[in-house]
C-alpha cells in the first residue's frame, strides 16, 4: 500500500506543477500579449484617467514581479481574483458552472466508452467484414464532423422538426440529451478507433490462438481474454483526448445554451473580463490533468504488469 | 581498389539535394501507385480537388458577389436562382461557401505550414541533442499539451485579438507540440540505426548528419501527420470562428457562417446546413488522405490504425 501512496502523491505533485506553470504562463500571457486589459475594460471613449482608475483596481499599475506574487498567493488560497464584469469573485463565477461542465463531460465520456468500446471490439473481431466497414465509416463520420454543426443539425432534427427534445437550457433530464450525444460522437468515433486496433493487435498474439485452441468460445476470447488485454493503450486514449473533449465541450455548451464553464468562458473572452479567462484556462487545466490522473491510476487495475512503488 | 568518394559540396547543398531528392522519392512511383490502389486516398484526394478547384474558379461558378446584401432577398430557400438559397443579409450561400473555401484552405494551410516550421526543429533538436535541450524543450510541449489543443488556440486568439492573422498563428502555435513529439520520436529512432552510426564514426559534423540521414528519413510521418493536421486545424479555425472570435464579417468563412446563420435556424436552416457541410467535407477530405498516404507510405501500419 506505500508504494501506491508514494506514487499517488508522486503524481499529485506533478500535477500540482503542471497547473502552476499553466498559471503562470497564462498570467504572463495576459500581461505581455500586445493590448492593454485596463484600456479595453474602460472602453474606447474613457479618458486616461479613468484608465488609470481601472489599472490600480485591477493591480496592473504594479511591478510585474509583485502582480505575480500576489496572483501566486491568490491562488494557493483558491482565490482567483475579481472579475472585470460582475465584480464578484472568480472562484464563485466558476464553481456556480463547475457542476454543469462536469456532468456534461462526465456523462459525455460514458456514453462514448459504453457506445465506442464494443463497436471498435466489434469491427476488429471481423476486420474485412461488413460490420467492420460500418464502423470504419462512422469513425470517419465522427472524426471529420464539427461538433458545433452536428449540434446544430441535431436540434432542427429532433427540436424543430420531431420537437422531441428540447434545444437549449439545462432545465429537466431531458435537456442533456442532446448535448451529451453531441459532445460524445467525435470521443465515441475515436475510442472505436484505437479498440480495433488494440483489439487487432491483440488477436494476433499466442495466447488468443491458445484459447481458441483450447476450445473456448469466441464469444468468451474476444470478450474475456482479447478486450482485457487491449485496454492498456484504449484508456491512455481516452484520458488524452479528454483534452479535445473539454474543447468540444466549449463549443457545445455554446451551441445548445448550456449553462457551464465553456460559455463563460466564451462570454468573459467577449467581454474582456481577463481575471475569470485566466482562472477557467487554470480550472479546465486543472480537470483535464486531474482525469489523467485517474487514468493512470486505473492502469494498475486494469494491467496486473503494472506495479506502483 | 574502389577509390573513396569524398563529397566536397558545401552541406546545404547537399541537404537541399538530399530534402528534394527524398520528396521526390516518396512522390515517385511506387508510393504513387500504392496511393492509386488505396480507395481512402482517392476518394480523399478527390473530395478536396474538387473543393480546391470550385474555391479558385469560384467567380465562373457562380455570378454573386460573396459580400453583396440584398436586403430584399433575406433568408431565401433553395431556388434557381440561389441554388442554396440566401443569408440572413440576402447574399448568396452558394457563392459565399465557394469563396470562403479559399480562406478555409489558406487558413489550414498556413497554420499548419506555422506548426510544421516550429514543431520540427524542435524535434529534430530535441531527439538529436538529448540531454537539457531535450528535457526543457519537452517540458514546454507538456505545458503547452496541458492547456489542450483548442483552448490554447481560444486563449491565443482572445489575448492577440480576432482576426485572420491572429487566426493563423493561435492555431498554428497549437499544433506545435504534435509535430515536435512526433519528430522527437523520428529522430530518436534514426539515430541509432546504423548506418548513421557508421557516418558519425566516419568523423561526419552533427550539421551533416542531420541534414543527411536523420532529417530525409523523418520525411513520411511528417508528411501524414501534416496532412491529417489540416483537417484538425480546419475544425478548430471553424471552431473559433463559429464562436465570433476567427475571422470577422463580413468576409465569407465557413464556421463564423455558421455561428451567425444559427440564430435563424427555426426560418431557414440552409443558412446553418450548408457551411457546416462544408466544413465536414474538407475535413474529412484530409482525413482519408491522411490516412490513404499513412498507409503507402508505411505499408506496416497498414489497417492497424
Amino acid at each position: 500500500m506505500s508504494g501506491f501512496f508514494g506514487y499517488l502523491v508522486q503524481r499529485l505533485v506533478g500535477v500540482v506543477v503542471t497547473i502552476l506553470f499553466v498559471a503562470i504562463t497564462i498570467f504572463l500571457m495576459v500581461r505581455i500579449l500586445p493590448g492593454d486589459p485596463a484600456r479595453v475594460i474602460a472602453g474606447v471613449l474613457a479618458t486616461d484617467q479613468e484608465v488609470a482608475q481601472i489599472r490600480s483596481q485591477l493591480g496592473l499599475d504594479k511591478p510585474l514581479w509583485t502582480q505575480a506574487g500576489i496572483f501566486l498567493d491568490d491562488l494557493a488560497h483558491g482565490n482567483l481574483g475579481i472579475s472585470a464584469r460582475t465584480s464578484s469573485p472568480v472562484t464563485s463565477e466558476i464553481m456556480a458552472r463547475l457542476p454543469y461542465t462536469a456532468v456534461l463531460a462526465v456523462v459525455s465520456l460514458v456514453l462514448a466508452v459504453i457506445v465506442g468500446l464494443p463497436l471498435g471490439a466489434l469491427a476488429a473481431s471481423r476486420a474485412g467484414s461488413l460490420a467492420d466497414l460500418a464502423v470504419s465509416a462512422l469513425v470517419l463520420f465522427g472524426i471529420s464532423m464539427p461538433v458545433y454543426w452536428l449540434g446544430l443539425m441535431l436540434i432542427i432534427l429532433f427540436s424543430i422538426k420531431l420537437r422531441w427534445l428540447p434545444a437549449a437550457g439545462a432545465a429537466g433530464p431531458l435537456a442533456i440529451v442532446l448535448p451529451a450525444f453531441t459532445l460524445a460522437a467525435f470521443s465515441v468515433a475515436f475510442i472505436a478507433r484505437i479498440t480495433r486496433s488494440s483489439m487487432l493487435e491483440v488477436l494476433r498474439q499466442d495466447y488468443v490462438r491458445t484459447a481458441r485452441a483450447k476450445g473456448t468460445r469466441a464469444r468468451t476470447v474476444l470478450w474475456r481474454h482479447a478486450l482485457r488485454n487491449a485496454l492498456p493503450p484504449i484508456v491512455t486514449v481516452i484520458g488524452l483526448q479528454f483534452g479535445d473533449l473539454l474543447g468540444g465541450a466549449i463549443l457545445t455548451e455554446t451551441v445548445f445554451g448550456w449553462p457551464g464553464m465553456g460559455r463563460l468562458l466564451v462570454n468573459s473572452i467577449f467581454s474582456r473580463d481577463y481575471p475569470t479567462v485566466q482562472g477557467l484556462v487554470i480550472v479546465f487545466a486543472l480537470m483535464y490533468a486531474l482525469v489523467n490522473l485517474i487514468v493512470d491510476l486505473l492502469y494498475e487495475r486494469i494491467d496486473p504488469r503494472v506495479r506502483y512503488g | 581498389m574502389a577509390r573513396l568518394e569524398v563529397d566536397a559540396r558545401p552541406g546545404w547543398l547537399t541537404a537541399l539535394g538530399r530534402l528534394g531528392g527524398a520528396v521526390a522519392g516518396l512522390l515517385g512511383s511506387e508510393v504513387v501507385r500504392r496511393l492509386r490502389r488505396n480507395p481512402s486516398a482517392v476518394a480523399g484526394f478527390v473530395i478536396l480537388l474538387v473543393l480546391v478547384l470550385s474555391a479558385i474558379l469560384a467567380p465562373l461558378l457562380t455570378p454573386y458577389d460573396p459580400t453583396q446584401q440584398q436586403l430584399a432577398q433575406v433568408l431565401q430557400h433553395p431556388s434557381l436562382k440561389h441554388p442554396l438559397g440566401t443569408d440572413q443579409l440576402g447574399r448568396d450561400l452558394l457563392a459565399r461557401i465557394l469563396y470562403g473555401g479559399r480562406l478555409t484552405l489558406f487558413i489550414g494551410a498556413i497554420a499548419v505550414a506555422v506548426g510544421v516550421a516550429l514543431g520540427v526543429p524542435l524535434g529534430i533538436v530535441s531527439g538529436f541533442y538529448r540531454g537539457s535541450v531535450d528535457m526543457v524543450i519537452q517540458r514546454v510541449m507538456d505545458l503547452m499539451l496541458a492547456f489542450t489543443s483548442f483552448l490554447l488556440a481560444l486563449t491565443l486568439v482572445s489575448l492577440l485579438g480576432v482576426g485572420l492573422t491572429n487566426v493563423i498563428v493561435a492555431v498554428g502555435i497549437a499544433t506545435i507540440p504534435r509535430f515536435a513529439r512526433l519528430v522527437r520520436a523520428s529522430v530518436l529512432t534514426i539515430r541509432e540505426i546504423s548506418y548513421v552510426e557508421a557516418s558519425r564514426a566516419l568523423g561526419a559534423a552533427d550539421r551533416r548528419v542531420l541534414w543527411r540521414h536523420v532529417l530525409p528519413n523523418a520525411v513520411a510521418p511528417v508528411i501524414v501527420q501534416a496532412t491529417l493536421s489540416m483537417g484538425a486545424t480546419i475544425l478548430t479555425a471553424a471552431g473559433l470562428g463559429f464562436l465570433g472570435l476567427g475571422v470577422q464579417p463580413p468576409t465569407p468563412e465557413w464556421g463564423a457562417m455558421l455561428g451567425q446563420g444559427r440564430n435563424y435556424i427555426f426560418s431557414n436552416p440552409s443558412v446553418t446546413t450548408f457551411p457546416g457541410l462544408a466544413i465536414f467535407l474538407a475535413v474529412m477530405g484530409f482525413n482519408l488522405l491522411g490516412d490513404g498516404l499513412r498507409d503507402a507510405l508505411d505499408p506496416q501500419l497498414r489497417g492497424t490504425r
